[in-house]
């Protein structure tokens, strides 16, 4: 068992609530999944490119990280840390370039995120106190995504929390087990995915890293995943503008849609959704198996 | 239907679901409201006496569960294993419900006014369970008795494995399971299907005669005479 839940604000006089519903959204799904959580919140896009890093030992020196990618990359940066995360942000697009060289001089960080908006934050422990350790009340943006864990496949450590990032600006989150994530991890090894843990989710996440470099849009790559991954899962997916939903043929694990005129929400159960305003009067409907579900900002 | 002198109000705002659950069993009173559900799990479990009892909102999973004698109303959505298991009395819910409603039901009447998502009725074992919208697949899965009515459509493989239940249902079915069949709607059924749709108050909107009756073709290996010894 794990839980979901993610927001779409569809008006942007809503932005500044966004990390305080997140929140209490999170909150709701503590007790699916007690174990580790995390999530990501689309903030205003920058000019450059941004990556969210984590250290796992806690133990790395982001100042002296920080001096020896800039003066490998040769641009304009920033940095600021936050409890074992570090964001650090470029002045110009090189979120590839940069991404690429932490993972080869800097073994115990974790790249979280790369792309010009999203930062992902995650950690072992209640839900709520990893929610507060990060600020997601204060947060602000279009559009953010949550997760509680109850380990199934790999061990409770933070390498295995969700959000799993995909690509750039794109991350998913996952409730049920994939049963044939070995195999794909081998195939996906073979097309030259890289990655970072012994997690199920994260063959997902790899294989829709996969499927978009190929050229599928995000829709087109959930409709490949119904093929191709075997198994039980309710995913969410963020990208730039938006986000998806989408569940297994038989609709093993839980999920609610609801719609608003200022919100969409999605969780694996109503109770996430019922602390949203207006909540009573939302449209509201588990969504199919097998059938995509997404929404993208309009401006 | 409520004595409303003896009426009380359960708010959630202020109780827990624990402390909602203990007073509906242990209290005197014959009828309550329970505010402020917000999707919670487990309301109104267990109950063993003949109470009315009215949720205002939306309900979690498995709400109304193991009910005997009390007639349970939610005026919003439920959540997974409405009604689970229930024995007698009965349970509607004006909105929409989740999967597995009514799941292993011996008895009484459950009425899902809206929709009810995946395999709604499974291994239902006598319980009557009658959906004003559509189901979602596999509805009435290794279902053993009783009757499951569907006012609109049915998802993929209605039916799979059935024993002896009798389903209805009055629009398309996207398929059938395994052993279920299509079989004729004579005048015993029409009238116990008048019967139900009476008992779940929509019986002058929705004519008997505009369903179609699906049931157990009796061929799958427990029918088979041969294997009546087998463990």
């Amino acid at each position: 068992m794990c839980g979901i839940t993610g927001l779409f604000l569809k008006r942007p006089e809503l932005r500044n609530e966004l990390g305080l519903w997140s929140a209490r959204m999170l909150h709701e799904m503590r007790d699916r999944g007690p174990d580790s959580a995390g999530f990501v919140v689309y903030g205003e896009p920058v000019a450059g490119a941004k990556l969210t890093l984590l250290s796992e030992t806690g133990t790395v020196d982001w100042g002296e990280l920080f001096a020896s990618l800039k003066s490998a990359l040769g641009v304009e940066m920033s940095y600021q840390t936050i409890e074992d995360h570090a964001v650090f942000e470029f002045e110009k697009d090189v979120a590839a370039d940069a991404r690429e060289w932490i993972l080869a001089n800097a073994p115990d960080v974790i790249v979280s995120s790369a792309g010009k908006s999203m930062e992902v934050f995650k950690g072992v422990g209640d839900p709520a106190e990893v929610g507060k350790r990060f600020g997601l009340e204060s947060r602000t943006g279009t559009h953010a995504i949550t997760h509680t864990r109850m380990a199934t496949e790999s061990a409770v450590i933070i390498r295995g929390s969700h959000p799993f990032s995909t690509g750039r600006d794109t991350c998913l989150v996952h409730n049920g087990s994939l049963s044939n994530h070995n195999q794909l991890r081998r195939f996906l090894q073979l097309q030259g995915e890289s990655f970072q843990t012994e997690n199920d989710s994260e063959v997902a996440a790899g294989y829709l890293s996969w499927r978009m470099g190929q050229g599928d849009n995000l829709d087109a790559a959930l409709e490949h995943a119904i093929e191709d991954l075997d198994g039980f899962y309710t995913f969410a997916i963020g990208s730039l503008d938006g986000f998806a939903v989408v569940r297994d043929p038989i609709a093993c694990k839980p999920a609610v849609i609801a719609e608003t005129d200022d919100w969409v929400a999605m969780a694996s159960e109503f109770r996430a959704i019922a602390v949203l305003p207006d909540a009573r009067n939302a449209n509201i409907w588990e969504p199919e198996p097998s059938r995509v579900y997404s929404w993208h900002q309009t401006q | 239907m409520n004595d409303r002198r003896n009426q009380m109000t359960l708010d959630m705002q202020e109780l827990s679901v624990r402390r909602v659950n203990q007073t509906l069993r242990s209290n005197g009173e014959q009828a309550f409201r329970i505010l402020h559900p917000r999707g919670a799990h487990s309301l109104a479990c267990g109950l063993n006496a003949p109470l009315d009892v009215s949720v205002e909102g939306h309900a979690g999973y498995y709400c109304a569960g193991m009910n005997q004698h009390a007639t349970v109303t939610v005026d919003g959505n439920a959540g997974t294993g409405l009604a689970e298991n229930i024995m007698s009395g009965s349970v509607r819910v004006l909105g929409n419900a989740s999967q597995s409603v009514g799941a292993s039901g011996h008895g009484g009447l459950v009425v899902v006014e809206g929709n009810a998502s995946a395999r709604c009725g499974i291994s239902m074992k006598g319980v009557d369970i009658i959906i004003g919208g559509n189901v979602g697949h596999m509805a009435a899965f290794m279902a053993q008795s009783g009757s499951l009515v569907v006012c609109g459509d049915a998802g993929a493989d209605l039916g799979d494995s059935i024993y002896e239940a009798r389903l209805f249902v009055r629009g398309d079915v996207e398929s059938l399971g395994a052993d279920c069949v299509e079989k004729e709607m004579r005048n015993e059924h029409i009238e116990s299907l008048q019967a139900l749709l009476a008992s779940a108050g929509m019986s002058s909107k929705i004519k008997a005669e505009s369903f179609r009756r699906y049931g157990s073709a009796r061929k799958l290996y427990n029918f088979t005479i041969d294997n009546a010894g087998a463990a």
